[in-house]
């Protein structure tokens, strides 16, 4: 099944208030849903007979923010920060992708994490998934069962693949540079 | 988690005496690497397992966003170092998506007959290990015996024994090689004197000859073995629903009954390398099973790694063939100073552990926006919690070898 396929059915569910865009012409072409619905519209990706999206094949955050600021006018994103879902099916065999945006900041203010409904009670992998974004991307999974640093050690501050993430120059007596 | 030291109900009043934490790693010879469990026992009897993953993280993601490509190329086989090949192929096949970029086709049956070959060296070390955890000697010495080979003959092709970076972006770095010196492990295998010159192809084929009747004695040593299958079967069982549920793949999955292999059901960038080769792909329940086992068990996880050996053999002998009757080159150059495109793509590819899968974000420069890589082993490993719970301490290295994970690709 098509995204376009999906993305009709996913809108007649649930309305263009959740289902925000859909880009075609992308090489994955994929679906953004609103934040907060994003548990919804998984569950029914996964149980919805049609689609029975139940493998999460990958779960990451991008933090779109280009910090070199002679870069930052041919840039062409807003700052923000995308989850990015990457679904299967293994009985169907077809692949979607879902995306939901949020500010890079809860309410703007710097060092807030941003808030996104955790999926982990949908597919059980989200739950170390998420943990890895929380870890490196910096996203607040709200709702999710233990949502600690997984690779990194958990007095570690920042997240590292924020793009103005500072490398420590100390870490317990070890030079960084 | 209550496997937190400050756990309430680990206290001296509690009417479970006997209860404490056992701290399995990260430096246990049967944890496979770098992995730490941390157990909460009552005795012999497991009640909590909880994995702590990370001290191989060497942010590879951050590095690939500063790299060009094929700069990360060598990163990548330093994931999955048992699979560096396999690890090669994935990501010049995401990067190949997104750049839109067509390979020749003696370079995609070159890639093949690489990637499959991989694969059996690699299963041969997550049999031999295994064999090892369970705490069975010879079969790891005969596995690595087999691989040793394999691993001589990667270095003829590229140099390098491990760390390859050997399939590349539109390509592989060099053809294969012509004339060799026979590896000296085959020379004393095959009973060659040592300095016999052959093909390198024909090296490959005398030593498929030489593997494929021996492994009947590995099901001897190991698939029909007595204690194995105390150890292995009807331990482990992991439902279909669970093992798709925790994203589980590979080997893990079809062990678990579910019919599903890139090389057939993935996208046509990869599959059509894999067009017009005839081969079966094993999966759960098996007719070969004893009686003690049940679907998605130790047992089951493992033996579809051995079939998958009999079936790798019959593709490289199949890749041999198609590359010498192939037409073009085996490599279309990629420049690293090459802007990306402004999209991103995402491609899964089957490794010998699970899909491994590579995502590029680009936005026009010649570095990703974002690179990540999805492990399979992260994946595979996430259901141990589950697994062990309410199972003998002795049991734990035989469910986590069976999920056959390398660490360094879980933690990047």
């Amino acid at each position: 099944m098509t995204a376009e396929e999906v993305h009709a059915i996913l809108l007649e569910e649930f309305g263009s208030e959740s289902i925000v865009d859909l880009k075609l012409d992308a090489i994955d072409p994929w679906i953004e849903v609103r934040v907060q619905d994003i548990v919804e519209v998984g569950t029914f990706l996964r149980d919805d007979e049609r689609l029975h999206f139940d493998h999460l094949n990958d779960l990451c955050g991008v933090d779109y923010l280009e910090p070199d600021a002679k870069k930052a006018k041919k840039f062409e994103h807003e700052p923000h920060v995308e989850v990015v879902y990457h679904l299967s099916s293994v009985d169907l065999n077809h692949r979607l992708v879902v995306k939901v945006k949020v500010p890079r900041w809860h309410d703007g203010v710097e060092g807030q994490l941003p808030e996104v409904p955790s999926v982990s009670d949908v597919w059980k992998i989200a739950d170390w998934h998420e943990r890895e974004c929380f870890d490196l991307v910096g996203v607040h999974f709200t709702g999710h069962p233990n949502l600690v640093r997984i690779l990194c050690p958990e007095d570690w501050e920042g997240h590292a693949l924020r793009k103005d993430y500072e490398f420590p120059l100390e870490y317990h007596g070890i030079r960084g540079k | 988690m209550s496997t937190l030291l400050e756990d309430q109900r680990i206290v001296e009043f509690d009417v479970r005496t006997d209860e404490m934490l056992v701290n399995m790693g990260p430096q246990h010879p049967s944890t496979h690497g770098v992995l730490r469990l941390l157990l909460r026992t009552d005795g012999e009897i497991i009640h909590e397992c909880t994995p702590h993953i990370g001290y191989l993280h060497r942010s590879a993601e951050k590095i690939g966003e500063n790299l060009s490509p094929p700069q990360w190329i060598p990163y990548t086989d330093r994931m999955d170092y048992l699979a560096g090949m396999n690890m090669n192929l994935g990501m010049s096949l995401a990067l190949e998506k997104l750049v839109g970029m067509e390979v020749p086709e003696k370079a995609m049956h070159l890639r093949v007959l690489i990637a499959e070959l991989g694969r059996i060296a690699s299963h041969l070390v997550g049999m031999g290990a295994y064999g090892l955890d369970l705490g069975t000697f010879s079969p790891f010495l005969y596995a690595f015996r087999e691989r040793e080979i394999i691993l001589d003959l990667f270095e003829e092709a590229c140099g390098a024994r491990l760390t390859y970076s050997y399939l590349t972006i539109g390509g592989a770095t060099h053809d294969l090689p012509t004339e060799i010196e026979i590896p000296p492990g085959l020379a004393a295998l095959t009973g060659r004197p040592m300095d016999t010159r052959l093909q390198w192809l024909d090296a490959v084929e005398m030593f498929l000859a030489w593997l494929e009747p021996r492994i009947h004695e590995y099901h001897t040593l190991l698939t029909r073995n007595a204690i194995f299958i105390k150890r292995t079967a009807g331990i482990g069982a992991m439902s279909r629903e669970t093992a798709v549920s925790y994203g589980c793949t590979g080997p893990v999955l079809r062990g678990s009954g579910a019919d599903f292999d890139l090389r057939r059901d993935g996208e046509s960038i990869y599959t059509r390398m894999y067009e017009g080769y005839d081969f079966e792909i094993p999966v759960a329940p098996f007719k070969a099973a004893p009686r003690e086992a049940v679907l998605g068990d130790n047992w089951c996880r493992f033996f579809v790694r051995m079939m998958e050996v009999v079936q790798s053999i019959r593709l490289v002998r199949q890749a041999t063939e198609k590359y010498l009757a192939a037409s073009g080159t085996h490599r279309v150059p990629y420049k690293m100073s090459n802007k990306l495109p402004k999209d991103e793509a995402y491609l899964e590819t089957e490794c010998p552990r699970g899909q491994m899968g590579f995502y590029f974000v680009g936005t026009g420069n010649s570095e990703p926006f974002r690179a990540r890589a999805k492990s399979s082993c992260f994946c595979n490993l996430a259901p141990t919690a589950e697994l062990c719970e309410g199972i003998l301490l002795a049991d734990i290295p035989s469910i986590v070898g069976s999920l056959d994970v390398v660490m360094g690709e879980i933690d990047r």
